[in-house]
């Protein structure tokens, strides 16, 4: 994979390219070496980024390595991804656009995971970076859809606990032998994990897409039909304008 | 209270490391401490908060006392939680700009910076050569903005009223700069995926070189007023001591990082297409880890920044400002994370594209988040009146907590 790429570089920063990503593949080594099963897939962009997918019992392992032995000592940060392709994304409608154009039943996308890959639907991220070597790696973990959980990297990072109480109230993911696992930012009592895609974003919900520039007619177009409620030329050629008043009707109801 | 008062359990994890600045003062508390035990001192819960002073916005920490000292001290966070990784998923890329614009609305224009870097580099798109000097220099200019507050604010809260309304008068001078470059005085809202979205205005570059100097009078003020004052520095030497290696493993970047002796600037260290690398500068350490080495720092770097600015000024390449991209911004599969260094430190942004209008995720990393995830045990055994020192010259900013 990561041979590919380079062949794809342009021809004046190949060198320089080709050197740092020697540098990266030591690295992705380094970490297969040491975690040997635990280490599943790596990803590299060339003299930009790595990224290890390991195995969720090699997490800490993982974390305790980089910061170790390949002196990645910074904590960047600690997250997590919901890899489900979302119900609502901007395909999200208020219910009033439903009942103007129909609502658009369209199939979930596929799941597709990125670099690196993934099995599953919830990934953990974790991202170190060496001060001395300038150089910083991205690693994942999958987490199985019916067990959220995952080890702390308290051990590790004395830093990654707000990250890790964030993740916990943000996707649901439970964070093992963390000490304090209570909302960082969401009030008490507060229901649902916002950061799933299956959790719909309410403001959308209630009103109008507004960014949808390419297809919203201008504002001066607007204006004229707004002053002609009852316009005598509407013809099917105007449908869409039409359709924008009823919304528009349905807004201010 | 027990008769020894404990080091925090990070501390014990990690005695060998912390230095012994840290470990003198927190043994001086626990000196003191017994004598509050004799006194018989009973325990309260003081709540700093969320509207204060000291607090960049509303932020509220929760703190036992005993006596005048802090037995434990919790921030909590989350007035300010506007959700925006959530919002990004459901805006297109151009229109992401203006939500992170409100992240660190202080140093606005370098939010947006490491944020449109990213998009371009999954859409393999450079700005050109002028855009991006353009860039550096209002990133610059917006490090000045948000850093002069803080050399203001610091010495209020700490008594010394006088030096926040010579930071806000001289502050203007830059606020002007930027708004007559891209319309907004904090939220410019002026990088563009492939480049920016005005040319500069006639006779600018001569009105900032005049703002810049007067920026560097100003510093010269604040090192008089304020780093020479024996208050301020008996206020701060020795205050809030944070040992290099306990600050990486929080993730603390920025002057915190570099007030604690670490040598690292990713305006320096990491590639990037701004034009950092182009002129020369310096970057600026303090050994002491203490508070006044971050404020020590912070000062150095503002005036450093300063004659960055009349720097990219003077050799500004000419040329476009927009490099051809599509009308509709589409950006292609993958992922890409890029992090820049920014007036409150190490700011990035990991955005994960499935090739549509919108990303799929973005995971916002901010500077002050990690920052502050260092305060349980920095505030452990200090003293009342330490808590305002030590927030203040942590410096953050609550919508870089919160986001």
């Amino acid at each position: 994979m990561s041979t590919d790429t380079t062949e794809h570089t342009e021809t004046n920063d190949e060198v320089e390219i080709v050197e740092t990503d020697t540098v990266r593949e030591a690295l992705a080594t380094a970490f297969a070496d040491h975690l040997g099963d635990g280490c599943i897939e790596s990803h590299i962009t060339p003299g930009s980024d790595l990224w290890i997918r390991v195995d969720r019992s090699s997490w800490v392992d993982a974390a305790r390595f980089a910061s170790g032995p390949l002196g990645m000592s910074w904590l960047d940060f600690v997250s997590a991804i919901d890899w489900m392709p979302s119900p609502f994304g901007r395909e999200m409608e208020a219910e009033q656009d439903w009942v103007v154009h129909g609502r658009d039943e369209r199939q979930p996308a596929e799941q597709v995971t990125g670099y690196a890959g993934g099995d599953t639907r919830f990934q953990m991220l974790l991202r170190v970076y060496s001060i001395d070597e300038h150089i910083g790696v991205t690693i994942k973990a999958d987490l199985p859809d019916d067990d959220l959980s995952i080890d702390t990297l308290l051990p590790v990072f004395a830093g990654a606990n707000w990250h890790e109480r964030e993740i916990w109230e943000m996707f649901g993911i439970t964070l093992t032998g963390h000490p304090d696992l209570r909302a960082l930012y969401l009030p008490s009592g507060f229901e649902g994990n916002p950061m799933r895609k299956d959790y719909p974003l309410v403001a959308r919900r209630v009103k109008p897409w507004p960014g949808i520039v390419d297809v919203e007619a201008m504002p001066a177009a607007d204006e004229p039909a707004a002053d002609e409620p009852a316009a005598d030329d509407t013809t099917d050629a105007d449908d869409t304008t039409d359709a924008d008043d009823t919304t528009d009707a349905g807004a201010s109801a | 209270m027990t008769a020894e008062l404990t080091l925090p359990a990070d501390a014990l994890a990690n005695q060998d490391l912390a230095n012994n600045a840290q470990l003198r003062y927190i043994a001086s508390q626990a000196a003191d401490s017994r004598i509050n035990v004799e006194l018989e001192t009973e325990g309260m819960t003081l709540n700093i908060g969320p509207q204060h002073p000291a607090t960049h916005g509303t932020l509220r920490i929760v703190a036992k006392l005993d006596g005048e000292q802090v037995i434990e001290a919790q921030p909590i966070m989350g007035y300010m939680h506007r959700g925006y990784e959530k919002l990004t998923e459901v805006r297109t890329y151009p229109q992401v700009t203006t939500l992170i614009n409100r992240i660190d609305w202080v140093g606005s224009f370098a939010n947006e910076v490491p944020f449109i870097l990213a998009a371009e580099e999954l859409m393999d798109v450079e700005a050109p050569p002028r855009a991006q000097w353009i860039r550096t220099a209002l990133f610059e200019m917006g490090r000045i903005a948000n850093i002069m507050l803080f050399l203001g604010d610091m010495a209020v809260q700490l008594g010394g009223i006088t030096a926040v309304f010579y930071a806000f008068r001289d502050r203007e001078f830059v606020l002007n700069q930027i708004e007559s470059a891209t319309g907004g005085r904090f939220h410019p809202n002026f990088n563009r995926i492939g480049g920016i979205k005005d040319d500069l205005p006639a006779g600018w570059i001569e009105e900032t070189k005049s703002a810049m100097v007067k920026v560097r009078e100003f510093c010269d003020e604040m090192e008089d007023l304020v780093v020479g004052n024996e208050i301020f520095q008996s206020r701060c030497r020795g205050v809030g001591v944070i040992p290099a290696e306990l600050a990486k493993e929080y993730g603390l970047s920025g002057a915190n990082l570099r007030g604690s002796g670490v040598d690292w600037d990713l305006r320096r260290d990491e590639p990037s297409p701004l034009a950092w690398s182009e002129i020369d500068w310096k970057v600026w350490t303090h050994p002491d880890g203490d508070s006044f080495s971050r404020y020590w720092v912070r000062l150095q770097e503002t005036r450093e920044a300063s004659l960055m600015v009349e720097k990219l000024l003077d050799n500004l390449p000419a040329g476009p400002i927009m490099a051809k991209v599509p009308r509709i911004i589409k950006v292609p599969e993958g992922e890409s994370y890029v992090q820049t260094e920014n007036p409150l430190g190490a700011m990035g942004y990991y955005v994960v594209s499935k090739g549509e209008l919108t990303p799929f995720r973005v995971k916002i990393r901010t500077a002050s988040f990690s920052n502050m995830s260092i305060t349980p045990w920095l505030l452990e055994g200090v003293y009342v009146p330490d808590i305002a020192t030590i927030l203040a010259s942590l410096y953050f900013i609550l919508g870089d907590i919160d986001r």
